[in-house]
């Protein structure tokens, strides 16, 4: 099924066949460098999902391309064609300076944006409900539950059940939906892992829900997509989907070895640090997720002690 | 006494923002001393500066968007080639520190400080002249508008010399534009010259909105208007409805920052999630007021050169009011990522692509209008023609990121930055350029050359596509805006082509300066002395090029839409008018003055220096209830002597 959904990337073959028919040089020196160029990018990103949710979002994205492209692609040659055949040069050209009014004609323009949109409307509707980051995926398994908080700049993820947690580095089962909530201890970041879907804002003492699912063993790169500071750039982590039984052995691991993130652990990690290597915790405090959210809402000590009569260039110095 | 100012605001050890600012500096000073030794001040002081001409004003503030178009431009071949170069291990040339202020500096001045110019100086210029009046309702307001919003680009270049630029993007979003993220004077400098040209822009709106509906020559009803006044209406009617919303955000954010409040902070209950809501219930009107006037620009330009009218002005005028309006009802479409229900989300997409319909409808009048047409390619048409075959492609990639699911795979992708480029250098730029090449001979008198007029169209149209379609597929491939530094080396051959592209695109804007500089140079054998150098359909070629500053010795009688064809068609003689004295506001240095006390308050703000603040304030306060209490503000231009220069006018243009 993949193949057919990229086409693009098989583009040196379009290109020769082009050549063949006996385009002019440039044509062919044009279509030949754009095509390896398109196809010189590694298949990654939403053109090659890894999982439901990518694959119906990509689905969606041909979809509605290929609705659109039924009037754009006409009113395109349109306007090249009547640019070009009523350019004052042409003698063969018919005129009417004055056009007569038309109605019917004017009311089929109205028409066909509008049976486009009301096409479309359908597939909003639709596809915005199916494909809620909230709803959960439906599967066999039961999900993983997963806590994500964007720190300044590296992601720390939370095992609630498992009670372990790790930095930088996403572990997950394929075939088992993951159950994500995530909030931020600094700064808006959207939390995004292009090959499995949908990305969702994290935000200061808030949560948000995403649910997404790995149909194969892989690794997907992920990352914040909202500028977030000086970090922003290297604030990178891997999701790696392991098979089910990788999965515990994982977590038997992590737990045999590495530190426990405690409070005093987990204010030293919230200290603004930029690419940072993944590492893991082998036990995490309960409730550390809820715990962050009410110190984010609370607020640094400083900011409390009624600093709004503080001139703020002092209050900035913290 | 100095507030936070001290000499560690001057960048001295950075050699990048050091030579930025020489640059700058000495390019000033250049210009300063050029006008000294020319000895330019009185007549620049007297004829431009002080000036409340409608029609200078709108120059003035083209002007002002072509300067800063170029730091605009340097800004992103700026990051275009820290793109290019920081790939895998390379870190490039620039730090985060520096390219994350490039990138605000970008979107803020393109968006403010050139779009914006560009379609409010060519309003200016041309509605009082379409609509057949003499000025707009308040000239001297008008002059006061200007210079707020030149004091806001002077603010915002302020911060390259001292002190530093906001580092958040130029949404400034908290909690990142808040205090305890930003401690420092770059979220101040971008707030404080957003809120004095903001405040420009507000009164062009009230302005311009009294203009259109209560001064219109006789018989123009409101269907007999030009397209362009239709969408220089609607345009204003937004500003006027979304600016205040920007302002009372930017004072929250203000309060927050100032004085410890906590609308957007992360504790004490504060909510950046209202922030982002209020930015964009401006944000996207603002997408409309930038892009409805280039619409009504197309429309005069494509009616113009196909020598027909406008196909089915209804519908267009139709269009244009459904866009008005449904602009208020999308703006969730920036943030379908914030985790709104499915519901909400659904209903702000359909909103969003319901906009494509009017929109649509748009373009398909365009088309029917060249159709049968006798199409003449002067440069206006170029753009025009470009701009439909671009623009629908960009409305296309809009429409798929307002489908929801979509958009969490695109949203903050370089798809999304390839698309909003797409509609506003395809559409608001494109429309801009049109509408220069289209007027200026209006304005000064001469056209403008025409080779090196379609050598900047041809740059700006195959230097968009080489800079932007490469960051469409980079989006599908998982690129993400904003990235200082690029983690797949894969990615690079495109990012090269998007280098090439801007190089290109400077290109244009060379062709553009040289243009200016070859037409200026050939003036003589360029002179227009009909007035009319298109064949043009609307009033504002029914009078002189360059217009008396009074625009019409007698204010033209309308009965038609696409009065002045009517009038060349039915070949009635004119018969010897009775001229009337007329009354005209006198220059004033109301709105200079003011601008001038606004950038010593706006600077005294952002570095805290309260002396200053409470100075500066009262200055402009005073500037102007001294204009408020002069009674001599007008100058009266007698019966005879209008008669004495329109006789040699038409004289001139018409040889018995």
């Amino acid at each position: 099924m993949r193949d057919w959904l990229y086409p693009t990337l098989d583009a040196p073959h379009g290109a020769a066949s082009n050549a063949r028919h006996g385009r002019s040089g440039l044509l062919r020196w044009l279509v030949v460098s754009a095509a390896a160029l398109v196809a010189s990018c590694q298949q990654a990103g939403i053109l090659d999902p890894q999982g439901p949710v990518a694959a119906q979002e990509l689905l969606l994205l041909i979809n509605s391309t290929a609705i659109m492209l039924v009037v754009v692609i006409p009113v395109v040659l349109a306007t090249l064609a009547f640019a070009w055949w009523y350019r004052s040069s042409n003698l063969r050209a018919s005129r009417s300076p004055d056009e007569s009014y038309e109605g019917r004609l004017e009311f089929v323009l109205w028409s066909i944006p509008a049976l486009i949109v009301i096409l479309l409307g359908g597939v909003i509707w639709i596809g915005s409900h199916q494909l809620d980051p909230r709803a959960p995926i439906p599967a066999n398994a039961e999900p993983l539950r997963v806590d994500v908080v964007a720190l300044d700049w590296k992601w720390l993820f939370i095992y609630p059940d498992q009670g372990i947690g790790a930095v930088n580095q996403l572990v997950i089962p394929a075939g088992t939906p993951v159950r994500f909530r995530l909030t931020s201890a600094t700064v808006m970041n959207s939390f995004f892992i292009p090959q499995l879907g949908s990305q969702i804002y994290t935000m200061g003492g808030m949560t948000t829900h995403l649910n997404l699912l790995a149909d194969r063993p892989g690794e997907y790169p992920g990352f914040s997509a909202n500028y977030s500071g000086d970090g922003f750039a290297e604030m990178r982590f891997v999701a790696k989907a392991v098979p089910a039984g990788d999965f515990n052995s994982w977590v038997t691991q992590v737990r045999g070895g590495g530190s426990a993130l405690d409070d005093a652990g987990y204010a030293a990690l919230a200290k603004p640090s930029k690419a940072v290597p993944p590492r893991t915790y082998r036990s995490v405090e309960p409730n550390m997720f809820e715990r962050i959210i009410d110190q984010t809402t609370a607020g640094p000590e400083k900011v409390r002690a009624g600093a709004a009569w503080c001139p703020p260039a002092q209050q900035a110095g913290g | 006494m100095l507030g936070r100012l001290s000499w560690a605001a001057i960048p001295l050890d950075q050699p990048l923002p050091l030579y930025a600012m020489g640059v700058v500096v000495l390019g000033i000073l250049a210009v300063l001393a050029l006008v000294t030794v020319k000895g330019w001040w009185p007549y620049l002081w007297r004829e431009w500066l002080t000036s409340v001409d409608h029609k200078r004003i709108g120059v003035m503030y083209f002007l002002l968007g072509l300067v800063m178009l170029l730091r605009g431009y340097s800004d992103a071949i700026m990051m275009r080639s820290q793109q290019a170069i920081a790939v895998g291990d390379a870190p490039g040339y620039l730090p985060p520190d520096h390219y994350d202020q490039i990138f605000s500096a970008h979107g803020t001045i393109m968006i403010f400080f050139v779009a914006m110019p560009f379609v409010i100086g060519l309003m200016n210029f041309a509605v009082p002249l379409q609509l057949g009046v003499r000025d707009v309702a308040f000239p001297v307001l008008n002059s006061v508008s200007f210079w707020l919003t030149a004091s806001g680009a002077l603010l915002i270049n302020m911060s390259l010399v001292i002190g530093s630029f906001a580092r958040t993007g130029w949404m400034g979003y908290p909690a990142l534009s808040e205090l305890a993220f930003s401690p420092d004077e770059g979220v101040d400098y971008y707030l404080w010259s957003l809120q004095i040209s903001g405040i420009g822009t507000l009164l062009t709106g009230v302005n311009f909105v009294t203009t259109i509906l209560k001064l219109r020559a006789p018989g123009m009803t409101y269907f007999r208007m030009p397209v362009f006044c239709w969408t220089a209406l609607t345009a204003n009617l937004l500003i006027v409805a979304a600016f205040p919303i920007l302002t009372a955000t930017f004072v929250m954010l203000l309060l927050d920052r100032y004085l410890g409040f906590h609308f957007f902070t992360n504790d004490a209950g504060g909510n950046q999630m209202m922030y982002v809501n209020l930015f964009w219930a401006w944000g996207h009107p603002e997408v409309y007021i930038l892009i409805l006037p280039a619409f009504g620009i197309y429309s005069e330009v494509v009616a113009t050169f196909s020598g027909k009218g406008l196909f089915s002005y209804r519908s267009m005028v139709l269009a244009t009011l459904g866009i008005c309006i449904l602009s208020f009802t999308v703006w969730l479409h920036h943030f379908f990522t914030m985790g709104a229900g499915a519901d909400v989300n659904a209903f702000f997409g359909i909103m969003s692509s319901i906009i494509a319909v009017p929109t649509g409808v748009k373009v398909f009048n365009w088309l029917f209008t060249m159709f049968r047409g006798r199409i003449v390619f002067k440069t206006p048409m170029l753009f025009s023609v470009g701009f439909i075959v671009t623009f629908v492609i960009g409305g296309l990639t809009g429409v798929l990121l307002a489908v929801p699911p979509v958009d969490f795979v695109l949203h903050n992708s370089v798809f999304l930055v390839a698309h909003f480029h797409n509609v506003i250098i395809g559409g608001v730029v494109f429309g801009a350029l049109a509408g220069y090449n289209y007027w200026f001979p209006k304005a000064f008198g001469f056209t403008l050359d025409e080779w090196w007029g379609k050598a900047s169209f041809w740059c700006w149209l195959v230097g968009f596509y080489l800079a932007f379609m490469p960051l469409y597929v980079l989006g599908l491939h998982g690129m993400t805006r904003r990235l200082q530094h690029i983690p797949d080396p894969s990615w690079q051959p495109l990012l090269l082509v998007a280098e090439v592209g801007a190089v290109v695109i400077f290109a244009g804007i060379l062709c553009q300066i040289a243009q200016l500089y070859v037409s200026i140079r050939t003036r003589e054998q360029r002179r227009d002395l009909t007035g009319d150098p298109w064949n043009g359909r609307t009033l504002e070629w029914s009078t002189s090029s360059p217009p008396p500053a009074y625009n019409f010795g007698v204010l033209p009688r309308v009965e038609t839409i696409d009065a002045f064809w009517h009038m060349k068609r039915t070949g009635r003689a004119p018969i010897e008018p009775v001229y009337e004295n007329i009354e005209m506001p006198r220059n004033s240095p109301t709105g200079f003055i003011t601008a001038f006390f606004a950038v010593v308050t706006g600077f005294a703000l952002i570095w805290h220096i309260w002396w200053m603040v409470i100075l500066g304030l009262l200055a402009a306060a005073v500037t102007v209830l001294v204009f408020g209490w002069s009674d001599d503000r007008e100058r009266e231009i007698s019966a005879n002597e209008i008669a004495r220069m329109e006789r040699a006018r038409l004289g001139l243009g018409r040889p018995a």
